[in-house]
């Protein structure tokens, strides 16, 4: 649950925007929206009722599978028993992944995290950011993996990038939307990222315009670019690990992911023909059936259709490499899932006594022997080539 | 579906169930079939277009709904699938107009 906005001394420097913060200026530092394009508003704004975790689960549920799966039940955790996981447990922790917040410039289509500009509440306040620390000191992680939102809206997303990559010379991933990068606060991010090392995975659904706003909202594609050139002039995208530039594609409606490497050969070529950009690797990942994503379903009236065709791709040689099996997913109030998806369903990790571990209780052994819990919507992450915060997981 | 229809749906699923009657050949034909759609001189992409094109030209709606699947999921948009059977079209349309030439002729033949 949140935690009260405790403010460290540290704190005095800096604007609380939008954390839990009963009569302290937040709400004032969020009169002014931040700029971004829009494909849509989020479900939260409009009080949608799928809004709710538990609607979400009816109608994955609901859903009439047939045959599907390898054990032909539609039942996730049958299909993993049967694949030899039973019990379904960790391997080695390697990622700390903070969702920071939910506040966004953006609002796009397919967005499991309901994200936008009016999701000024949700974002992670300092206490929390020394509670991650510590967690990440004793998980001995080796990446930090930041996401939101756009994290780069959290008011302590610099000192926890500065914490993680220089004072713990951790790999830092900043999962970034392009288009925040082209904001007045935020221009100067390109190089003080390269300056620390830090990788920068941004989402371009299409290398073209049409697809990428279709999905993104109008003017993404445009700004997307400008941005990745920003990112190369800062030396991002030219083979240098030290500057790293991944690019993310998921589908643009209700199709699987292709071939990750053949994707990434036209992405390449497109992108440095069109444009004269570069950058280092593509990861394609599934559109997971929940929250915008499986509004915009239900709208379509393709669940079925979709949940079916996610099931029959259930590849059980993807199950080894799945991220909840090496990543702890911290949300903006610090509580703890198996992953980002769970966390946005309120899908609480739970070990052995605790149905819903905060991060200043985390306990690295407790991580290690706790079952890692699943439901309808985990057949996203193992279908096809399996897809993953990493990409995809059975290249063969 | 009406029960005299030629076109059922459920047939695509069922495609590979034409080995029934000759495994050996079936097989061979799916294994070329799938080979042939890898990337190589062409890309995936490509080939998924002119599958795509191809599809319209043979007006196969089997193929028409697996090759625009195809060609979403290998990273093209509406724009280069609808270039690709404006190709076909124009293919389409050429071949027929370019007969009218044989038409001229018989024509110039046999009028005053």
């Amino acid at each position: 649950m949140p935690l009260d906005d405790a403010a460290t001394p540290d704190d005095a420097g800096f604007i609380e925007l939008g954390t839990v913060d009963p009569g302290g200026d937040g709400a004032a530092a969020m009169t002014e929206p931040p700029e971004g394009p829009r494909a849509t508003t989020s479900m939260s704004g409009r009080r949608a009722p799928l809004t709710a975790p538990k609607k979400q689960f009816d109608v994955l549920d609901a859903a009439d599978l047939e045959n599907a799966g390898s054990t032909g039940t539609g039942h996730f955790r049958e299909d993993l028993a049967d694949a030899g996981w039973d019990p379904f447990t960790p391997a080695e922790l390697e990622i700390v992944q903070i969702n920071v917040g939910k506040l966004c410039n953006m609002t796009c289509k397919h967005c499991h995290v309901d994200s936008g500009p009016d999701r000024t509440e949700e974002n992670m306040d300092r206490q929390t950011v020394e509670q991650c620390l510590d967690a990440i000191d004793e998980s001995g992680a080796h990446t930090v993996d930041l996401t939101g939102g756009a994290p780069e809206l959290n008011p302590h997303f610099e000192y926890l990038v500065e914490q993680c990559a220089v004072e713990r010379d951790l790999h830092v991933i900043d999962r970034c939307n392009l288009t925040i990068l082209t904001t007045r606060p935020h221009e100067h991010l390109p190089e003080w990222f390269a300056e620390r090392g830090v990788e920068v995975v941004c989402s371009l659904p299409h290398y073209r315009q049409l697809n990428t706003d279709a999905q993104r909202g109008a003017g993404t594609y445009e700004k997307s670019i400008r941005a990745l050139e920003m990112l190369n002039d800062a030396g991002y995208g030219k083979g240098d690990p030290e500057r790293k530039l991944t690019l993310v594609t998921n589908p643009t409606g209700a199709y699987l992911a292709g071939d990750q490497d053949s994707l990434e050969r036209e992405w390449k070529e497109a992108l440095a023909r069109n444009h004269g950009v570069t950058f280092d690797a593509l990861m394609a990942l599934n559109n997971m059936p929940m929250s915008r994503f499986l509004e915009w379903l239900m709208e379509k009236g393709q669940v079925e259709e979709y949940l079916q065709r996610l099931v029959n791709a259930f590849n059980p040689a993807t199950i080894a490499g799945l991220m909840c099996r090496n990543t702890l997913s911290v949300a903006w109030d610090g509580s703890l899932y198996d992953c980002d998806f769970n966390q946005q369903l309120d899908f609480d990790m739970q070990w052995d006594g605790n149905d819903a571990p905060h991060v200043s209780e985390f306990d690295l052994r407790a991580w290690q022997e706790h079952s890692i819990r699943t439901h309808r919507h985990c057949y996203g992450c193992t279908a096809g080539a399996g897809s993953g915060c990493g990409g995809a997981i059975d290249e063969e | 579906m009406p029960d005299n229809a030629y076109y059922d749906p459920e047939h695509l699923d069922q495609f590979e169930d034409i080995t029934e009657g000759s495994p050996e050949l079936g097989e061979k034909f799916f294994d070329y079939y799938g080979e042939v759609f890898e990337d190589g001189a062409l890309t995936a992409r490509e080939k998924a277009l002119i599958a795509l094109a191809v599809s319209h030209v043979v007006q196969c709606p089997y193929c028409i709904d697996v090759y625009t699947d195809a060609s979403l999921e290998k990273g093209a948009d509406l724009e280069q699938m609808t270039e690709a059977v404006h190709v076909a079209t124009a293919i389409r349309g050429g071949a027929s107009l370019v007969h009218g030439v044989q038409m001229m002729e018989q024509v110039k033949e046999k009028m005053m």
